[in-house]
Parts: C-alpha cells; sequence; structure tokens
C-alpha cells in the first residue's frame, strides 16, 4: 500500500467521490464523515509523501507499472510533497466547518452532491499536483474545474452567473493549455515532463516552442487568476457558500501556481524562460500590476468576501512576483506564501461565514462593535489573520514578506520590492477599516441591501464549536507557522528549489 | 507562400473556428449561444490534435494481419486520437454542467440574455 | 577593545521579556477585581526592573549575557545580548514602567475610564516588546519587537475610542506601519550585502566594500524606518496627533518605551550597523546633523504656539529627541555619551512634565496652558515638579539634564563641530520660552476659579520621585544604577575611548 503512495492522495479523493453518492444514498450525514475520512486519509499520506520525499529524495510512480514516455507517471519530490501536504491539510480543517456551515447554508438535497464534488476538487488539485505528464495534468485539470464550477452554483441566487462566467474562462484557460500541450508534443515527441524536460536540452527554440509556453501561461495564468485574467474570481468567491470559498481560495489558485512553477521552472527551464523568451519577465510585472489592481480594489469593496476576493488577486500576484524574478529566495517566498496565503485566507473565509451564518450578512457597513461581544472568537481569529495579512511579526505573513524581499532585492528589483512593500500597507487600509468597525462604537450605520439567500441568527451565544474550531485552528497555526518558518525553508522548501537557481 | 497557406490549411481551418468561438464566447448576448461558442472553440482544439497526427500517404492505425513487420511510417499517429478521446468526454462534461447552469440561471432570473440578466440582478442590489 | 569583552549563556534577558508578558492572562483574568489586576502589573514591573539590574554587576565586569533561540529567519537566529547600551534603556524603560503603573493607576481611576484591562494588559505587552527592543542581538530580532510595539501600543492610542482618539489610531498605525515596512527593505538588503544581520560595535558593514550610492540609500532606509518612531522631522507627525491618548500612555509610551525604541534604533543602526567610521566617510553623519538640528529648532518653535498643554510637551519631545540624534551624528565618543545620557534624562524629566499635565486634567480638568494660572498655589507639589522638570530641559543644573546637554556641546567640540553648541544653546533658551512663563503662570499670576488641593496621592507622588529622580541624577549621575559609568562603557567601546 506504502509504495503506492505517491498516487493515493488523488484516488482516495476519485474513488470517495465517486463512492458518497452511492453510499450516503439516504443516510445523507454518511456523506460528510465519507468526505471527511478521505480528506484525512489524504492529508496523512501527503505528509507521509512529504517525508518520504525529503529523506530519499524524488519518487517516480509508474501506473501500471508502463514505463514513461508510454505510461503516466507521478512524480513525488520535495516540491508536489509540500503542496499536497499543504492543501489537504486546509482542506481538512475546512471540511470540519462545512459539517454545520453546509447544512445551514445549502438545501438538503444537496449536502451529498456537495461532498461528492468536494472530493472530486481535491482530487483534481492534488493529481494536478502529483501528476508527471502533460495531459493527466488537463485531466485533472478539469476534473477539479468541472466540479468547483459547480460547487460554486450551490451558493445564492446569484451563483449560478458566477459559476458560469467561471466555467468559460477557466475552459478556454484548459483549451489554451492543451493546445500549448499540443504543441509541445509537436515539438518534442513525448507528453512526460521529465522526458520533454531531456528533450528540450537539445532543442533550439522554435516558434512552435514559443507558442506552447505562451499558451500554457495563458491558460494556467487564468486558472491562477494572474492580472488581467482574474476576472472571474471576485463574483465566484462572493457568491460561492462559505465552505466552498474558504477552500476555493487558499486552493484553487495555487495549483494554478504550481502548475506554472512545475512547468516552467522545472521542465522548460530557467535558461528558456529568461532569455530566450521573457516569460518571467512578462509574469512578474503582470503579478506586480495585479497587486497593485487587488489592493487597490479590496479598498473599495463593502461586503467582506468580496473584499477578501480582490485581495486573494493580489496575494496571488506575490506568489507570481516570487515566481517571476527567478531567484532562490524569490522562489522560496513563492511557496511560503502558497502555505501562509492558504493558510490565513482560509482562516478569514471562515470568519466571512461565521459572519453571515451568525448575522446573516458579511457586509462592512453592517457590522458593528455589538460584535466584540457577540462573536468575540471570531473577531479575534480575523485580527490575528489581518495582521498576518497585513505582515506583522510573528505571524507568517511577514516572514513570506522577508523572503520576498529578499528575492526582489537579490535581482535587483527596486520596483517590485516597492510594490510588495506598499501593498501590505494598503492591506492596513482595509482590514483595519473592518477591524475599527468591530471593536470601536463611533462610526455610524448604513443602510444595507440584502441579496444574501440565507436566513440570520443563530442563537446568542458565538457561533457553534464545530464552526468555531476551525477558524481557531487556522488562527493559531498563523502564529505556529511563523515560528517554524525557519524550519520548513530550511527542511522542505530549499531542496524544493528547481535546477538553476 | 502559397505552400505556407496550402500546405498547412487544416491549422488555418483551427484557427478559424477558433476565433468564431471565442468571439461567440464573448460576443454573444445569449448564454446558450456562449456555450455554443465554447463548444466550438473546444472542438477546434480537438481537431488541431487530429490534424497533427495525420502523415502524408499514412492509413489508419487498425493492424490488418499481424504477420508482416509493422512499419509505423505507414501509419498516422494514434496517441493524438486516444488524447481527444479524452478530450471530448471532458468537453461533454462541460457542456453539461454548463446547461445545468444555465437551467439554474434561467429558473431564478427568467432570461438567458447576458445584458437582460445583468440588469435583473443589479435591479435586484438596489433593492 | 572587544577583546576585553565575554559572553555568557543567560536566561535573563529572556525572562526579562517574558515577565511582563506572562502577567498578561493574569491581568485578564482578574478583570473583576482591580486590586489584584493591578497587582499583577505591579509585580510584573518590579520582576522586571530586577531581572534588569541584576545583569549590571557582571556587566561592569566586561561579561554580556547572551541567548540564542533557534532561528528567525533563515541565516538569523533570534538572538538577545544584554550589552551596555541595551541594559542602559532596559534600566530606564523597566523602572519608569513601576512609577507609571502606579500612576496609571490613580490616572484611570481617577477618571473611571473604560475597558481598564486592556489597557493594563497592552501595556504589559508594549513593556515586553520595548525591553526585547533593548536586548535585541541583530536586525531581524529587533523589527520583530520593534512591529509588536506597534501593534501592542495601538489599543493604547485608541484607548479613548472617541472620533478624535480613532483618528490619531490610524495616523499613527499608518507613520509606523511604513516605517516597518522600510526597515524589512533595509534590513533584507543589509542581509544580502553581507549576510548577517548582527549588531557589531563599530559597524557590521565596516568591512563591506560600499558604492557610496549604495551606502547613503541603505541609511536613508534605515532612518526612514526608525525615524518615525524617533519622531525626526518631517516623520514627526504622528505623535503630537497620539496625545489624544491617555496622559499615562503619552508619558510613558510616548515620552519614554516608543520614542525612545525610535532613538535607540537610531544609535543600532548607526554605530552597530554602519559604524563611526562609514558615517564618517559617506557623510552619513551630516544627514543626521541637518536632520536633527532642523528638528530641534523647528519643533521649539512649533512648542511655543501650542495651548494645548500635552501638545506642547508633545513638540518639546520630538525637539529633545534630537538631541540624541544630534549626539549619534556628530560621531564622538563624548556626544555619544551625552546623547545617551539624554536618552535617560530626557525620559525622568518629560515623565514628570506629563505626569503633572495627567494630575491637572484628572483632578482639574484643564488642559490648556491659558487656563493653569495660579494653579501653584493649589498644587504645589504638581507644579513644583513641573519645575524641576523645565529646569532640566532647559539645561540648567542641578537637574540632571545640564549634564547630558553639557556633555552633548563637550562632543561638538571635540568634533570640530562647534555650529551644534549654538544649536544646543538656542534650543535651550527656546526650551524656556515655552515653559517658564508655564511656571510663572501658575505660581505668579492669581487664581480665577478656587482650586482644591492636589490631586490623588497614587499620581502625586510618582510626579515628586521622578522629579526627585531627576534632581538626584543631576548630582549624582552614578548612584543607584550607574547610568554614568553604563553610558561611558557604551561611548568607550564604540569610540575606543573618552575624549
Amino acid at each position: 500500500m506504502l509504495s503506492n503512495s505517491p498516487a493515493l492522495p488523488p484516488l482516495i479523493y476519485l474513488l470517495t467521490g465517486i463512492f458518497i453518492p452511492l453510499a450516503a444514498w439516504k443516510w445523507k450525514k454518511l456523506s460528510f464523515w465519507l468526505a471527511l475520512g478521505a480528506t484525512s486519509a489524504a492529508t496523512f499520506f501527503s505528509f507521509f509523501n512529504l517525508s518520504q520525499a525529503l529523506s530519499q529524495g524524488s519518487v517516480s510512480y509508474r501506473f501500471g507499472g508502463w514505463i514513461p514516455p508510454i505510461g503516466i507517471e507521478y512524480v513525488l519530490d520535495p516540491l508536489s510533497g509540500f503542496v499536497t501536504s499543504v492543501i489537504n491539510f486546509i482542506a481538512f480543517v475546512v471540511i470540519i466547518y462545512a459539517y454545520r456551515s453546509v447544512a445551514q447554508e445549502i438545501r438538503e438535497f444537496r449536502w451529498t452532491p456537495f461532498y461528492a464534488l468536494v472530493m472530486l476538487f481535491l482530487s483534481g488539485a492534488n493529481g494536478i499536483i502529483m501528476t508527471g505528464d502533460f495531459f493527466n495534468l488537463y485531466v485533472f485539470l478539469e476534473i477539479g474545474s468541472l466540479s468547483l464550477y459547480g460547487l460554486i452554483a450551490l451558493g445564492d441566487k446569484k451563483s449560478p452567473v458566477a459559476a458560469f462566467r467561471y466555467l468559460i474562462m477557466g475552459t478556454v484557460g484548459g483549451g489554451f493549455y492543451l493546445l500549448g500541450v499540443g504543441f509541445t508534443y509537436l515539438v518534442t515527441g513525448s507528453l512526460n515532463m521529465g522526458d520533454v524536460h531531456h528533450i528540450l536540452f537539445n532543442l533550439s527554440p522554435s516558434p512552435p516552442l514559443i507558442v506552447a509556453m505562451t499558451l500554457m501561461l495563458i491558460g494556467l495564468g487564468i486558472k491562477m487568476a494572474v492580472f488581467p485574467l482574474h476576472g472571474w474570481l471576485p463574483d465566484a468567491y462572493t457568491h460561492a457558500p462559505s465552505a466552498v470559498s474558504a477552500i476555493m481560495a487558499p486552493i484553487g489558485t495555487k495549483i494554478g501556481a504550481y502548475a506554472i512553477a512545475r512547468i516552467f521552472f522545472f521542465i522548460f527551464g530557467v535558461k528558456l524562460i529568461t532569455q530566450v523568451i521573457p516569460v518571467a519577465q512578462v509574469l512578474s510585472w503582470l503579478s506586480a500590476i495585479g497587486i497593485v489592481y487587488g489592493s487597490i480594489m479590496a479598498m473599495a469593496q463593502n461586503e467582506i468576501k468580496r473584499m477578501l476576493a480582490y485581495s486573494s488577486i493580489a496575494q496571488v500576484g506575490y506568489i507570481g512576483l516570487g515566481l517571476g524574478v527567478v531567484s532562490p529566495y524569490g522562489f522560496i517566498g513563492a511557496l511560503l506564501h502558497i502555505l501562509n496565503h492558504g493558510l490565513m485566507k482560509a482562516c478569514l473565509f471562515l470568519v466571512a461565514g461565521n459572519f453571515r451564518l451568525k448575522l446573516g450578512h458579511s457586509r462592512i457597513d453592517r457590522l458593528d462593535d455589538s460584535l466584540r461581544q457577540s462573536m468575540p472568537w471570531s473577531s479575534a481569529a480575523f485580527t490575528v489573520a489581518a495582521l498576518a495579512m497585513i505582515g506583522v511579526p510573528p505571524t507568517v505573513g511577514f516572514f513570506s514578506k522577508w523572503y520576498l524581499a529578499l528575492g526582489t532585492i537579490e535581482t535587483k528589483n527596486w520596483l517590485f520590492l516597492a510594490v510588495i512593500l506598499i501593498s501590505s500597507l494598503l492591506n492596513a487600509v482595509y482590514f483595519f477599516r473592518v477591524i475599527e468597525r468591530m471593536y470601536f462604537p463611533s462610526q455610524k450605520l448604513t443602510k444595507a441591501g440584502k441579496n444574501s439567500f440565507n436566513e440570520p441568527k443563530m442563537g446568542k451565544r458565538e457561533v457553534s464549536f464545530s464552526l468555531l474550531l476551525p477558524t481557531l485552528i487556522l488562527a493559531l497555526a498563523l502564529v505556529v507557522v511563523g515560528f517554524l518558518n525557519t524550519w520548513i525553508v530550511k527542511t522542505i522548501l530549499m531542496k524544493a528549489l528547481p535546477a538553476g537557481l | 507562400m502559397i505552400e505556407f497557406f496550402l500546405g498547412h490549411y487544416a491549422y488555418w481551418f483551427v484557427l478559424i473556428l477558433l476565433v468564431i468561438g471565442l468571439y461567440g464566447m464573448i460576443i454573444k448576448h445569449n448564454l446558450v449561444k456562449k456555450v455554443i461558442g465554447l463548444s466550438i472553440f473546444q472542438v477546434a482544439i480537438i481537431l488541431f490534435f487530429i490534424a497533427s497526427s495525420t502523415k502524408w500517404e499514412a492509413t489508419v492505425p487498425v493492424l490488418a494481419n499481424h504477420h508482416e513487420k509493422i512499419q509505423a511510417a505507414a501509419y498516422i499517429n494514434p496517441l493524438p486520437h486516444t488524447l481527444m478521446l479524452t478530450a471530448i468526454v471532458v468537453g461533454v462534461a462541460t457542456s453539461g454542467v454548463s446547461f445545468a447552469l444555465l437551467i439554474l440561471t434561467y429558473r431564478r432570473y427568467k432570461t438567458l440574455n447576458e445584458t437582460e440578466l445583468l440588469k435583473r440582478m443589479s435591479e435586484e442590489d438596489a433593492e | 577593545m572587544m577583546s576585553s569583552w565575554s559572553t555568557y549563556q543567560s536566561w535573563i534577558p529572556l525572562l526579562a521579556i517574558l515577565v511582563s508578558l506572562a502577567a498578561v492572562p493574569l491581568i485578564i483574568l482578574s478583570s473583576r477585581r482591580p486590586n489584584l489586576r493591578e497587582f499583577w502589573t505591579i509585580g510584573a514591573g518590579v520582576g522586571k526592573f530586577a531581572l534588569v539590574f541584576s545583569l549590571l554587576p557582571p556587566l561592569f565586569q566586561h561579561r554580556l549575557a547572551v541567548l540564542n533561540l533557534g532561528e528567525i529567519v533563515t541565516g538569523v537566529p533570534f538572538a538577545l545580548k544584554a550589552d551596555a547600551v541595551g541594559v542602559f534603556f532596559a534600566l530606564i524603560a523597566s523602572f519608569l514602567w513601576i512609577l507609571t503603573s502606579f500612576y496609571s493607576i490613580g490616572y484611570v481611576r481617577g477618571l473611571s475610564e473604560h475597558k481598564q484591562t486592556r489597557y493594563f494588559a497592552y501595556f504589559a505587552v508594549c513593556l515586553s516588546s520595548t525591553i526585547g527592543i533593548a536586548f535585541s542581538a541583530n536586525l531581524a530580532t529587533f523589527i520583530i519587537f520593534y512591529e509588536i510595539l506597534t501593534i501592542a501600543t495601538y489599543p493604547l492610542v485608541i484607548h479613548k475610542e472617541t472620533e478624535e482618539a480613532i483618528r490619531a489610531g490610524r495616523k499613527y498605525l499608518a507613520y509606523t506601519l511604513t516605517a516597518g515596512v522600510f526597515l524589512i527593505a533595509a534590513a533584507t538588503w543589509t542581509y544580502l550585502l553581507t549576510g548577517s544581520l548582527d549588531f557589531i560595535p563599530g559597524g557590521l558593514l565596516q568591512n563591506t566594500p560600499l558604492a557610496s550610492q549604495t551606502a547613503v540609500t541603505l541609511f536613508v532606509l534605515f532612518m526612514f524606518g526608525v525615524g518615525v518612531k524617533a519622531a525626526i522631522m518631517p516623520l514627526h507627525s504622528w505623535l503630537p496627533t497620539a496625545m489624544a491618548a491617555p496622559t499615562p500612555v503619552s508619558a510613558l509610551l510616548h515620552a519614554v518605551a516608543v520614542v525612545k525604541s525610535g532613538v535607540f534604533g537610531v544609535i543600532r543602526v548607526s554605530e552597530f550597523t554602519f559604524g563611526p567610521q562609514l558615517l564618517k566617510d559617506y557623510h552619513l553623519d551630516s544627514i543626521l546633523l541637518v536632520g536633527a538640528s532642523a528638528t530641534i529648532i523647528l519643533a521649539s518653535f512649533l512648542a511655543l504656539k501650542e495651548d494645548n498643554l500635552k501638545r506642547r510637551l508633545a513638540y518639546s519631545t520630538v525637539a529633545h529627541l534630537s538631541y540624541i540624534v544630534l549626539g549619534v551624528g556628530l560621531v564622538s565618543s563624548a556626544a555619544l555619551l551625552g546623547g545617551m545620557l539624554h536618552l535617560a534624562f530626557h525620559a525622568t524629566m518629560k515623565i514628570t512634565l506629563f505626569f503633572c499635565a495627567g494630575a491637572i486634567y484628572v483632578h482639574l480638568h484643564k488642559e490648556k496652558v491659558s487656563e493653569l494660572d495660579g494653579i501653584g498655589q493649589a498644587m504645589p507639589w504638581t507644579m513644583g515638579a513641573f519645575a524641576v522638570g523645565s529646569l532640566g530641559l532647559v539645561g540648567l543644573p542641578p537637574v540632571n539634564g545640564w549634564l547630558s546637554k553639557w556633555c552633548l556641546g563637550w562632543g561638538s567640540v571635540t568634533a570640530e563641530r562647534p555650529l551644534f553648541l549654538i544649536v544646543l544653546i538656542l534650543s535651550g533658551l527656546l526650551n524656556a520660552a515655552y515653559f517658564f512663563p508655564i511656571v510663572y503662570r501658575a505660581f505668579f499670576r492669581p487664581a480665577k476659579e478656587k482650586y482644591s488641593g492636589e490631586a490623588s496621592p497614587l499620581m502625586v507622588v510618582p510626579l515628586v520621585i521622578t522629579a526627585g529622580l531627576s534632581i538626584f541624577f543631576g548630582i549624582f549621575p552614578d548612584v543607584g544604577f550607574k547610568l554614568f559609568q553604563l553610558a561611558k562603557e557604551a561611548a568607550i567601546l564604540l569610540f575606543g575611548g573618552l575624549r
């Protein structure tokens, strides 16, 4: 069993996803337990994989024993082990949250499909990360995306429209990626990532290769929500159910980032993406613009989830920037930010979900300081996560900024350094707006809109324990991981660097 | 120059289909037409792969009998075809999901026209 | 000079930081029993001071307590070191916290302030971070405690939760978080240049070849980083606005902990990251001198026209902080000695003045200078202490201010920059111009109303103590805390002798 462990995370999710509708036909709650069980098993195996990859080096798993390039290969190395561990852990915490949140926000006949789709989404995410085959990546990309479109549509009244918009853009993205794979295949004759890497050593860059890289960048960029391909994100994050936003925000865009990192840095190679075709430069510039754009738009928002959505565009920009400067510290900063942002955003979306469940809304102008008494823990978690986003030590956000700053200075990109640092100040602006409303009594309340599908009020106390516990676990993780950051960087991330950095 | 166009006519066709698909998705207001555009887009990509697998004077990759030595050059490349089977399935699934979303949208807003839809959604916000 | 110093492992620096953090949960849990709650604060203060004081004897034997605990970021340890400069700052901060705590109790109870538990709890966190700043052995540790101080002081600044207070808090955060960002940029750049962030006497960068442009840009980035808290103009304007905080907050944090952390940062960066030699080579000292002098003169003029007492004291603080920056910029041992002494002595004097302002506010609800006629007869102790503090800030013996000013003057002569002697003298005159009228009004003008005597002893006793200390240190600067000796050690260490 354990020798199959590289393949287990995506497969466990896949099988559970198919199994849930059958098993939970009668007993709807069973779907939750199956989902939780699958997530915990997958988390366990991803951590196990990670430790294996760190001690033994890269492991290559061949499906059915077929040797690549004929067969499909899964590659377990520190990078893939790390990213799967991160997303599975966050998924585990959010699924615990989903128990109550889904029961409140989604109608009963949709609960089983919800859990099944979440399993498929996670299967897609893990598959993208573990796979070593270009076309297999496309398959899992589509599996994950299609289930995500469905998940988003379970939200409020506007959610099918948001999901549809995401579907159009996402499928175009997948299509462009597939075209890119086609061109790569035409040039190299192989679909296996390792194989292509070796073949490219002996090839000089040709127009099909350039087209392939561009198409893949656009395709994966849509998934990653790189500016200006981010248009689907605000609506999708806002109108999806709370648990879906919390699972989508830390994971969805990161797998796009991972795919870009893997394909461009490990397969095409650092030299190809910087000197021959300026893919890295383009990525870094677009990310920088995205950071500024996302931060400014977030300041203008009046509703917490939408604000967090634009904030996510900015944060994904950090990751893109870290990748695009092509330096060891930049890459490490980007990877660390995958972990950090995942934890921060998941915590923030869970708090937003708590607000929606208790107050019936998550609009900023309708928050008042009664939250200090009625929801002290959620407010505290929000504050910790906000401080992390701003970058106050010892929370995790400070360390992402530290390594990213090192990366930009290392490569003499002073403008990018300024962008990263200024954006943390912009973060302070829009987060403190919410914090002030939560804690201080002097602001006047304004009239609010009502487009929420949900019923308000859950009793006098703070939201129930099964909702609070995940929120607090993530908030605590923000500080604990902050203390552990050196260990993480030294033991895991430094080994995940591609050749040439 | 003529060679450039005639020799690669399949790829030019693919490009035209891609553009038509994108045009449909972006310009058309009816949501169903957007889905049609999406399908055309996906089909174009499928045709690209198929076209790239062909060779001059080669035949379908079906073995007539097992006794002769197999000359790979005489058969067109079957790999892209198998990949495209998967891609077709993905396309079908995508269409299925998009129609489900459209049905849901229609139930809630009673329109499938994009401009009308946006108008009704913003009216809802203003209430 | 370094060779005569040895180091020994000790947990005391860390314990000194943690003792007030440990008090925080106790404070929160005792929120319903105010006397118990206040007991924790005072106990933590006494404990902290005792721990810091215990570091003195080894220090005078040239032994430094150090502690390394893991790594904060790759390549940079979480390191504490109790050297002369650090212990000096920590002594002042921890001792004055004890007095401020008593004063706070009188103040918040006198006004029946809300959210007292939050107040005392965050105060304790602030002091933890201040001691952390004092004992940081490298830039990364320093930045972490510096940023924690920023965030921990915010709830204290906005304590009253009025519109004015919240706006003050926003301005405060805007300035300090921006400064933090500059610090991160400067520190990461330094790390890439040298591979380390340690504070080394004589300068971490002293052996690194630097282009002149790099050195200047890096220094300016650092100065933006620490200069906000050090209230160097034009980065000072958060300080007068922050007077919206309760007076004990203004007294300890904005006269002692926060602003002194800023100048402490200036000292650390200038002497331990860049070093005296680099300061002279790249003319970085000129940047400091120009900035400091401009601040001293301009802030003093701005103080003249302020009618609100606390704001007048705020501008005076801005000016006096730049005395210390001036001391650093003169790049001589006597000047640094004067600067460091002023760090301590200004603290005792200014805290006295703020305590007086607070006592007047609680007891008589008066905030403006123009309303202070004749209160000296009713509150002789309070205004007497105020007079003492003012004398010292002008630079007149026997109050301790004369000693630090004299050393600064001596330093400007030995550094062959007599121009700054003129700055110091001019500033003394301006100080007199904005302080003496207050004293005059209080004692020599008839009162407009009948006043009922002194404020609560919880407030008056501390301010008398700090005034007394100011006189005491003016005459015997080495008794008790050995402040003069400590500062001398630091100056000798950095400059190789006392000139």
